[in-house]
């Protein structure tokens, strides 16, 4: 008798049972967390009023606007100190040791309280020749925000872009030199792009920072996010509420700007691979057109 | 020592200013010293080339010449003119970086691992310093550009990355780079080192070309038989001082001294 030729045996794929157990025991958490959400005393009706509020709304565009403009600061000192600290003249590297080590050694709040009080010890601001005016109306909250908030971040940034540059091979230096570039050339033309790579990452890390750090602005009377929802809650007494409704708004602004980090890094990577892989939305757009054509792969 | 070798092509070299001149020239780092004192001198129109085993201070010679290494010692001039000093008197002034620049602007250099700049395309890296070093407008330095791309056979990568080229042929838009200053002496530190062993030929044909138009050249090499073919002159080094020089045919094929025939005796 001949013998059958043997089935294929069935392939049994591997159970993932800790999968079951994990999704059970988030599924508890969830529950437990919606019971005491729903037991809270909170007015969630007041929410979406407040989160579209005139004032919280005035308050969202301070924290984007003093942001920006801190973190606009905090690149160009960081630029600046970071070329310093590289440089061969030992005056100018040991400035920029100088302000880091002071200005990363101590809290963001003491000195954006420092600069904020300077009146009580300086009564003018006054440039030597070219200008004077009382202290009190130079260092408005805006100002005194600004000054606090560049600064430091201008410290953290300069290590960051010092750590960009040297990141990028000395060849490229040899060669630019080689071709007769000066310092400022090649540094501009050649090393600055190629460590943006290396800079931008952590750059839109200190950003996203930026936009939290901000909320400290609020002690020193800067009518942003935070302190705009002070404002409305010492009053109403909807604390947990107000403090909800930023907290959207801060979730928002790093999310919104997550996605612009993603196409910055992007632009930067230009001649680092091959070629680029698709953006979400590239990809989006390329399966559409899939979907399109009968899903005929082109 | 002074080289002249009998194979040249130029005429006007006998009498002119040497474009390379070296007279104990000195180099070191740290404690090791790296040049003992190099003589050598190199014509217009001369291809010279430097041979040695590694740590013999041949690539480091070769970067004194466009001061990318300063010197501790000796006379290095190029064109008649010192690097990196002026003489007033009897004593040397050293130059500032925007005239030592102006000078390097003068000289091409093609380095072993390319050093393209990677975020620019191959036209980008050819145009790059005549626009900002020479002032050369930017439709002069393109179609200058695309002729130097042209000619060693890239003219269809002109919009490529670096990073989109085979080693020999990012090679070939180093010395593209190189030519579009319009150096009057180039300087090549072991250009096919890098190279996988069929690249190579593509990049030595351009060289052969550079030096049948009539470039001068200093070339760092291990490849005998371009020196050989190619170069006028040939010097053997070793630890830091000039052991052998004369005309290629001679030092490759009839050593004299011991230690080149050790040397040649493992790389031939």
């Amino acid at each position: 008798m001949e013998d059958p030729a043997p089935a294929a045996p069935r392939a049994v794929p591997v159970r993932h049972y800790g999968r079951y157990v994990a999704a059970t025991l988030v599924l508890a958490v969830v529950a437990l967390f919606v019971v005491a959400a729903s037991k809270a005393q909170i007015s969630y009706g007041v929410i979406p009023d407040y989160l579209t509020s005139p004032i919280i709304l005035d308050g969202l565009r301070m924290t984007v606007y003093i942001s920006v403009a801190a973190q606009l600061v905090g690149i160009a000192l960081g630029v600046l100190f970071a070329v310093m600290r590289l440089s061969k003249n030992p005056v100018v590297a040991s400035v920029s040791w100088f302000y880091i080590w002071f200005f990363r050694g101590t809290p963001v709040l003491v000195q954006l309280v420092i600069w904020f009080n300077l009146s009580l010890v300086f009564q003018t601001f006054t440039i030597p020749g070219i200008y004077s005016m009382s202290m009190n109306s130079f260092m408005t909250p805006f100002v005194a925000a600004l000054l606090g908030l560049g600064l430091n971040e201008g410290a953290y940034m300069a290590e960051i872009v010092r750590a960009g540059i040297i990141s990028v091979d000395e060849g490229q230096t040899e060669a630019a030199q080689a071709l007769g570039m000066t310092a400022g050339q090649l540094m501009r033309r050649v090393v600055l792009p190629q460590a943006m790579r290396v800079i931008v990452p952590p750059t839109g890390n200190e950003f996203i920072n930026m936009l939290k750090t901000s909320s400290l602005a609020s002690l020193v009377l800067l009518g942003e996010l935070f302190r705009n929802a002070a404002n409305i809650y010492t009053r109403s007494l909807q604390t947990i509420e107000l403090l909800l409704v930023i907290s959207a708004w801060y979730l928002v602004l790093t999310s919104v700007f997550s996605v612009g980090q993603y196409y910055v890094e992007r632009r930067f990577a230009r001649g680092a691979a091959r070629a680029l892989p698709d953006t979400p939305l590239q990809r989006l757009r390329r399966n559409l057109r899939r979907g399109r054509t009968g899903g005929r792969i082109r | 020592m002074t080289i002249r070798s009998s194979t040249a092509r130029s005429t006007a070299r006998s009498g002119g200013t040497p474009m390379v001149q070296a007279e104990g020239v000195r180099k070191r780092f740290g404690r090791l010293e790296v040049l003992k004192g190099i003589d050598l001198e190199v014509a217009p129109r001369e291809v010279l080339c430097l041979i040695g085993p590694s740590g013999s201070g041949k690539s480091t010679f070769l970067r004194c010449i466009n001061h990318l290494e300063k010197i501790d010692g000796g006379r290095l001039s190029v064109d008649g003119e010192l690097v990196g000093y002026r003489q007033r008197g009897d004593k040397l002034l050293e130059l500032k970086e925007k005239e030592v620049a102006r000078k390097r602007a003068e000289i091409g250099m093609v380095f072993q691992r390319f050093n393209l700049f990677p975020h620019m395309t191959v036209l980008g890296n050819v145009i790059e310093a005549p626009i900002r070093v020479k002032g050369v407008t930017k439709s002069t330095a393109v179609a200058t550009g695309r002729r130097l791309l042209d000619r060693v056979g890239l003219a269809e990568k002109a919009d490529a990355y670096p990073s989109q080229l085979s080693g020999g042929q990012q090679q070939r838009v180093a010395i593209a780079r190189a030519l579009a200053m319009e150096p009057k002496l180039m300087l090549f530190d072991e250009p096919t080192s890098a190279l996988d062993p069929e690249l190579v030929g593509d990049v030595l044909d351009v060289m052969r070309g550079l030096a049948e138009d009539g470039m001068t050249m200093v070339v760092v090499t291990h490849e005998m038989g371009f020196a050989r073919e190619v170069g006028d002159a040939l010097i053997f080094m070793d630890l830091g001082v000039v052991v052998e020089a004369g005309a290629p045919r001679d030092v490759l094929g009839n050593p004299q001294h011991e230690r080149t025939q050790a040397f040649l005796g493992k790389v031939l």
